[in-house]
């Protein structure tokens, strides 16, 4: 029993600790790197680290962009998803089945592959450099209309709808009037995890946007590459774009991970 | 006599919108997914076929039919073996020490427990860090003059390794950022399995004397063998697509050899990377070389993720 505790305890140390030497790190100077012992504690200067952050990089621009994007991509992966898992869930149609099991197993479908037609894509219809070339392809994936037809089979009593039929309501009707509300916090979980996925997704940003008009991530690998020895500039950094999202998962992690183990059951 | 026919009609109208709502809107309803699907996600996959067939750069206007000279220059180039090796090497590294540590974590915290949900959102929290941000961490952990690793391994006794130059080095390192990433997500899977196995199995092989392990082996494996297989072929396919990690290691550590190369003799390139590298980092934009590069990663995927679909069958069929 002790030692269960303890081990776990291990573990939660290591997964905490890289997180909080970033920020020891970033709230120091350089030359405090190269001391021995290396510092454990948080310095005084991480505001005039976080200062120079922005005087190197557009990161108020990255900012903005990354939470346009994230956000944009959130509600309608959040309105498209429960839209879909509803009509998987609850309504009745042709095909229904075959076309669940090809949602999902597109999941399996590795994205890195189509990369360069994508690319193309982009350049034909003038999207490079910006946010619609993140935000398009984005609007709704296969994760989340799963995760709602999941939750939705579940939570979304039938006599419900049913009652709703009988007083007159359309589909569209029980969807605005029925669903939503009873969607309401799958959905919100959807868009959590949503919405931090988009908020370090890089690959794609680095491939089509350019350095000039960065997401978060990008702004930040530029960070990290022109300034080899600066660690201490490339960890403010990464403080400011991370510690926003670790803030939000700290207040709601219990509904994000109960998300999480509620989505990966029969997964 | 005379409002008959009108009712009539006005019935029947209702009754076709009646089917169009009731028979049409369900498809119109998760249309959004599937024309999604189909434009950025099924285009450019088949896309990627057509343009390996062809000598095709973003720099010149025309393309030519080559049929299958790309993959033959493919299998003859000894830096797609490089990368292909590394892939292969990182992905092993990283996901099997990882599964082991996730299900015995997800054991763990499938007991009774004290401050269950603190140890599950930190175990989450590596997860919630984006890629960009656990590379320049770790590249400053793994730092050779400064890092902290370093300094605790010099304390024990052993010299000052230069993580990023070696293979074995740098791959290690690698795989533990994905592990770090990684493990507490996936014990966070299995641990929603294993909460789906009945209570009284435990405590009948307790009453039995079956030792804690005993346990885990005989009752909780056998258990959640679906979600087993499900994750390994998850983890396969995305450690079959490892890139950002190479890509930011190489460029924060700053050994030379540029953004794509996976340091400067190429120790820890992955097969995405070698993509990225012909298609977007090549002065050359070489879009048909790079797409036959994918298709042939595609294989690999396929090929190690049926492999280890029929391994992990068959191992914890094994042990019930």
């Amino acid at each position: 029993m002790r030692l269960r505790y303890l081990t776990l305890t291990g573990v939660a140390f290591f997964s905490a600790f890289p997180l909080y030497y970033s920020v020891v790190v970033a709230s120091r100077h350089n030359s405090a790197l190269a001391q021995v012992p290396p510092p454990l504690l948080p310095g005084g200067n991480f505001f005039t680290n976080a200062a120079r952050v922005f005087d190197t990089v557009p990161f108020g621009l990255a900012l903005l962009n990354s939470l346009i994007v994230a956000g944009s991509i959130s509600v309608a992966v959040m309105f498209f998803s429960t839209l879909a898992g509803f009509a998987f869930a609850k309504l009745r149609f042709r095909g229904k089945n075959a076309m669940l099991v090809i949602t999902v197993a597109t999941m399996m479908v590795p994205a890195q592959l189509g990369i360069i037609p994508l690319y193309m894509l982009m350049v034909k219809l003038e999207w490079t450099g910006t946010n619609y070339a993140l935000i398009v392809p984005a609007l709704v994936n296969a994760f989340g209309v799963f995760f709602m037809t999941q939750y939705l089979s579940r939570a979304l009593p039938t006599e419900l709808l049913e009652a709703g039929r009988v007083d007159g309501c359309t589909t569209w009707g029980l969807f605005w009037h029925v669903v939503l509300p009873t969607a309401r916090p799958a959905a919100a979980v959807l868009g959590m995890l949503t919405f931090m996925s988009a908020w370090n997704d890089y690959f794609w940003p680095l491939v089509v946007l350019s350095p000039d008009n960065p997401t978060v991530q990008v702004a930040l690998s530029t960070l990290a590459s022109g300034y080899v020895n600066d660690y201490v500039l490339g960890l403010a950094g990464t403080a400011v774009g991370t510690l926003p999202l670790v803030l939000v998962f700290a207040l709601f992690g219990k509904q994000i991970i109960g998300g999480i183990m509620q989505g990966a059951v029969k997964g | 006599m005379s409002t008959l026919p009108l009712a009539v009609t006005r019935r029947r109208r209702r009754g076709v919108r009646h089917t169009l709502d009731t028979r049409v809107s369900p498809y119109a309803y998760v249309a959004p997914f599937f024309l999604l699907f189909c434009a950025f996600g099924l285009f450019p996959l088949i896309y990627t076929a057509w343009v390996s067939l062809h000598e095709w750069t973003l720099l010149s206007e025309t393309q030519t039919f080559i049929g299958l000279g790309n993959y033959g220059t493919l299998l003859a180039d000894g830096y797609f073996w490089n990368a292909t090796f590394n892939t292969l090497s990182i992905g092993v590294l990283s996901t099997v020490p990882q599964l082991v540590l996730a299900i015995w974590l997800a054991h763990l915290l499938n007991k009774r427990l004290r401050f269950a949900t603190l140890f599950r959102i930190s175990l989450l929290l590596p997860n919630v860090t984006s890629v960009v941000a656990v590379v320049v961490i770790f590249s400053q952990l793994f730092g050779r003059d400064f890092g902290l690793i370093n300094w605790v391994l010099g304390g024990l006794g052993a010299g000052h390794i230069d993580w990023a130059a070696g293979t074995a080095t740098s791959h290690l390192a690698l795989s533990v950022m994905i592990m770090w990433r990684w493990t507490g997500y996936n014990a966070l899977i299995f641990l929603a399995a294993m909460q789906a196995v009945p209570r009284e199995l435990y405590e009948a092989a307790t009453l039995d004397g079956a030792s804690n392990l005993k346990q885990l082996r005989s009752i909780t494996i056998p258990m959640i063998r679906p979600t087993i297989i499900f994750v390994v072929i998850v983890s396969t396919i995305g450690a079959m697509q490892i890139i950002a990690e190479p890509m930011l290691f190489g460029q924060s550590t700053g050994g030379g050899g540029g953004l794509a190369t996976g340091g400067p003799d190429r120790q820890f390139q992955t097969l995405a990377l070698f993509v990225y590298e012909q298609g977007f980092a090549n002065s050359t934009f070489d879009f048909g070389y790079a797409s036959a590069a994918s298709w042939l990663m595609f294989l690999a995927v396929v090929i190690v993720a049926g492999i280890n679909f029929l391994l992990t069958r068959k191992v914890k069929g094994g042990l019930v």
